[in-house]
């Protein structure tokens, strides 16, 4: 087969498409982070996400969360259909700002968890797992 | 109301005052996601656990907004200070209304 001059553009341009897909992907777990930041910067330091590297079954993952001095965080797997997770609260009495749970994710992924200090500051730290079998019962 | 849900809570039943003790919880719950289809290939409608408290004497320990992702049979872990005797009361908000409940007392070692 022939490649004509303008083939090869169409060609270039749906590489170009496939490319800037991903991102797409992730807009409604960007849309969830600016909703809980309003926009604010993030640092990467101040906030510990614990999760597994490999995960056999997708339907219960561990992970763990852990922010000295947050208020709030949240946790999203940016590759499920929806995105959030969770939001931990931390009120008066709690001890330690850390909590753990068992989560549901569909495919290999990041997890993302974003802290909110008490000085309205922002942490964020992520983790991907990668998922044996996905957890959506697809 | 969805059927055989169960709380369970692991707390201490004394503590130091001030210390800082490790509270762990688990109940019973399909959380259906409302991802999943049947047979006929319509979609499961969503029944989970929306949301979870824990406070001590009315006084917030945690506050847990919880969405689909989270797994079959919610556990969680988590820390509580105890200032002084008192019952931590654990609440669990089902999307169709129900609302379960546990006590457990704490009392000063």
């Amino acid at each position: 087969m022939e490649f004509t001059r303008r083939d090869t553009l169409a060609l270039g341009m749906g590489a170009v498409a496939l490319t800037v897909l991903p991102f797409r992907a992730n807009a409604a777990a960007d849309d969830a982070i600016a909703e809980f930041t309003g926009g604010a910067a993030m640092a990467d330091t101040g906030v510990t996400l614990t999760a597994p590297e490999i995960a056999e079954n997708g339907n219960t993952v561990p992970i763990a969360v852990e922010a000295e001095g947050a208020v709030a965080i949240m946790v999203l797997a940016a590759g499920n259909p929806t995105p959030g997770v969770a939001t931990f609260n931390f009120g008066e009495l709690a001890g330690a700002h850390s909590a753990s749970t068992r989560i549901r994710l569909a495919g290999t992924q990041d997890v993302i968890a974003i802290a909110k200090m008490a000085d309205g500051s922002f942490a964020r730290a992520s983790s991907n797992v990668k998922v044996t079998i996905g957890g959506c019962g697809g | 109301m969805a059927e055989g849900v169960k709380p369970r809570v692991k707390a201490p039943s004394s503590a130091a005052a001030g210390e800082a003790v490790v509270l762990k919880t688990l109940i019973s719950h399909q959380m259906e996601s409302g991802q999943r289809k049947n047979a006929d290939g319509t979609a499961i409608p969503r029944s989970i656990i929306n949301r979870f408290t824990c406070e001590f004497n009315g006084t917030s320990v945690i506050d847990i907004k919880m969405e689909p992702a989270i797994s079959t049979n919610p556990y969680f872990e988590f820390e509580a200070v105890i200032p002084e005797a008192g019952d931590l009361k654990f609440t669990w908000y089902d999307d169709d209304g129900s609302v379960y409940e546990d006590v457990k007392s704490v009392a000063i070692a």
